[in-house]
């Protein structure tokens, strides 16, 4: 006989990790398998790490997460070809502990928060890829791995196996992803001396700057650039969706790498040794592509089950709290003295309804589809965004009112002024 | 602007544990990519490289420095022609920062 486990947990990153702590904290037998050397070692993530979802699984993780800087300062950068328009907005505020958000480096972060989740009482077996679910009839009753003998069996399996989702896949849980409804993100990780980051930066100590970026680095695609300090590194990447990749026939380390040699981005990577380069799919559909959640002893979690806040650039944080809330619902129905059944599961999806995860995506629900049906947003916009500012700031014996009635001028002639009118309401539809 | 990128010297930076002999990629039907995909997308859009239009109209790929993010298999939408694993355990990309 095969061994049985409450619950079998696939994957360690941030969703499976919560969901795992969570069941074993409250006594449930949880195998957690990962197919990495080490929790984090398939894992990427830009990273800002949102202090909220964490503090309630881990009250006390500052003292020993491996956390880089806090973030002080956040810069929304517009750029055309040679040039940028930006806003900074830097705080003390968020000089007070306990902080809000950190940058962080995911293999390190993963493997800490997996060691918190062996210390609750987890069992983590590592190497290990689960290749399909056991199935009895519509019912799962655990996983196929590839070790010898790899059939495992659980009560519940909680399918936290990241955006590919490929077991729920292959059950016939949900489709194959769409690729309107993945972003492709390529990102670098750039040593340098921590005084050199701290000069070109003017932060101090552990102090962070974040800086997201739009405009021709994307070619006109839907996406954003984003460069972020770490303590003794910098991140800087580019992602946009899959499907503007595919119909503009655009590779996506050239993307990079023309967008690293921005005047305005060159100057920031100087000094800097290029350690690791990384590629991965972010699973941006919205509340519209969210898969079922749940069946017959399985639930989703994380970004397998769509949960990224493109908007606010939010994801580690809604896999954390979707992985609790499925632990929880787990934990409530073991206490009751009821089964996991699809029609018990249901809470899962009830607690997610209530909770601020489906109220953001619900929010944001025709953002994906305003942005991929309007280009204009990530081509037309920051071009006249930055030609506006280089008109006025160009001091040239030109008056100034004749200046702006040039840049009104090139706003209609691109837009026109009834396009101009459409794009502001859509836009306001989208985030009303 | 243009820009010389070798991605090979990108992924020489990163850690891998090459599970050879045992691809976790491949494709399913070979004739469809080469006469019925005219985009060949996975070609193009591989961030790692891994796919390769060659002369003859035919698509090949060696999967060794691939970071296992799913492109070639999503973007292959219209004739879903990747047959795409995850590595066995322990093998593929170890990324060491992520």
């Amino acid at each position: 006989m095969a061994e049985k486990f409450d619950v079998i947990v696939v994957g360690a990153g941030p969703s499976g990790n919560a969901a795992a702590l969570k069941l074993a904290e409250s006594g449930l037998s949880v195998l957690q398998i990962e197919r990495g050397e080490s929790p984090g070692s398939k894992n990427v993530q830009g990273a800002i790490l949102y202090s909220d979802a964490l503090e309630k699984l881990i009250p006390d993780f500052r003292d020993d997460a491996p956390l880089e800087r806090h973030v002080i300062e956040q810069r929304m950068w517009v750029l055309d070809d040679d040039s940028f328009v930006g806003t900074h907005y830097r705080s003390d505020s968020f000089n007070k502990e306990p902080y809000n958000r950190y940058t962080m480096i995911r293999a390190q972060f993963d493997k800490w928060f997996s060691e918190r989740v062996q210390k609750a009482g987890a069992l983590l077996i590592c190497e290990t890829t689960v290749s399909h679910l056991l199935l009895d009839g519509q019912r799962v009753i655990g996983v196929m791995t590839d070790r010898q003998g790899g059939e495992i069996y659980a009560d519940a399996v909680i399918l936290a196996d990241g955006v590919n989702s490929l077991l729920a896949k292959k059950a016939g849980f949900h489709p194959e992803l769409k690729p309107k409804n993945v972003a492709l993100a390529v990102k670098e990780i750039h040593f340098m001396p921590q005084e050199l980051i701290e000069q070109r930066f003017g932060v101090k100590g552990d102090e962070g700057v974040v800086i997201e970026m739009v405009g021709k680095i994307t070619k006109g695609m839907m996406g954003t650039g984003f460069l972020y300090t770490n303590r003794e590194s910098i991140t800087i990447g580019v992602g946009c969706m899959l499907s503007d990749f595919k119909n503009q026939k655009i590779t996506p380390y050239e993307l990079l790498e023309q967008m690293k040699a921005h005047p305005s981005i060159k100057p920031m990577l100087e000094g800097g040794e290029m350690k690791e380069y990384t590629a991965h799919l972010i699973p941006e559909g919205g509340f519209n592509a969210i898969p079922n959640l749940y069946g017959d002893g399985w639930m989703i979690v994380g970004d397998a089950g769509m949960f990224v806040n493109a908007v606010h650039r939010e994801g580690s944080n809604l896999a954390m709290t979707t992985g609790m809330h499925a632990a929880d619902t787990l934990i409530e129905l073991k206490s009751e003295g009821k089964e996991f059944s699809a029609a018990n599961l249901k809470r899962y999806k009830a607690r997610l309804d209530e909770s601020f995860v489906m109220k953001d995506m619900k929010k944001y629900k025709n953002m994906p589809d305003v942005f991929h049906t309007n280009p204009q947003f990530f081509n037309d916009y920051p071009d006249l965004i930055s030609q506006a500012a280089r008109t006025m700031l160009t001091v040239d014996g030109v008056d100034k009112k004749t200046k702006e009635k040039q840049i009104r001028k090139s706003f209609s002639q691109r837009r026109s002024l009834f396009g101009l009118m459409g794009d502001a309401f859509k836009l306001w539809r989208a985030f009303e | 602007m243009s820009v010389v990128v070798k991605v090979e010297e990108k992924l020489f930076q990163n850690r891998y544990k090459v599970d050879s002999g045992r691809p976790h990629i491949s494709i399913i039907d070979e004739d469809k990519c080469r006469n019925h995909c005219e985009a060949q997308a996975c070609t193009v859009c591989c961030p790692a490289a891994c796919w390769t239009a060659e002369a003859n109209g035919q698509v090949t790929v060696i999967s060794d420095g691939c970071l296992e993010c799913g492109t070639c298999r999503i973007i292959c939408d219209e004739h879903s022609n990747v047959a795409w694993e995850y590595p066995r355990g322990g093998y593929g990309i170890l990324f060491k920062f992520g």
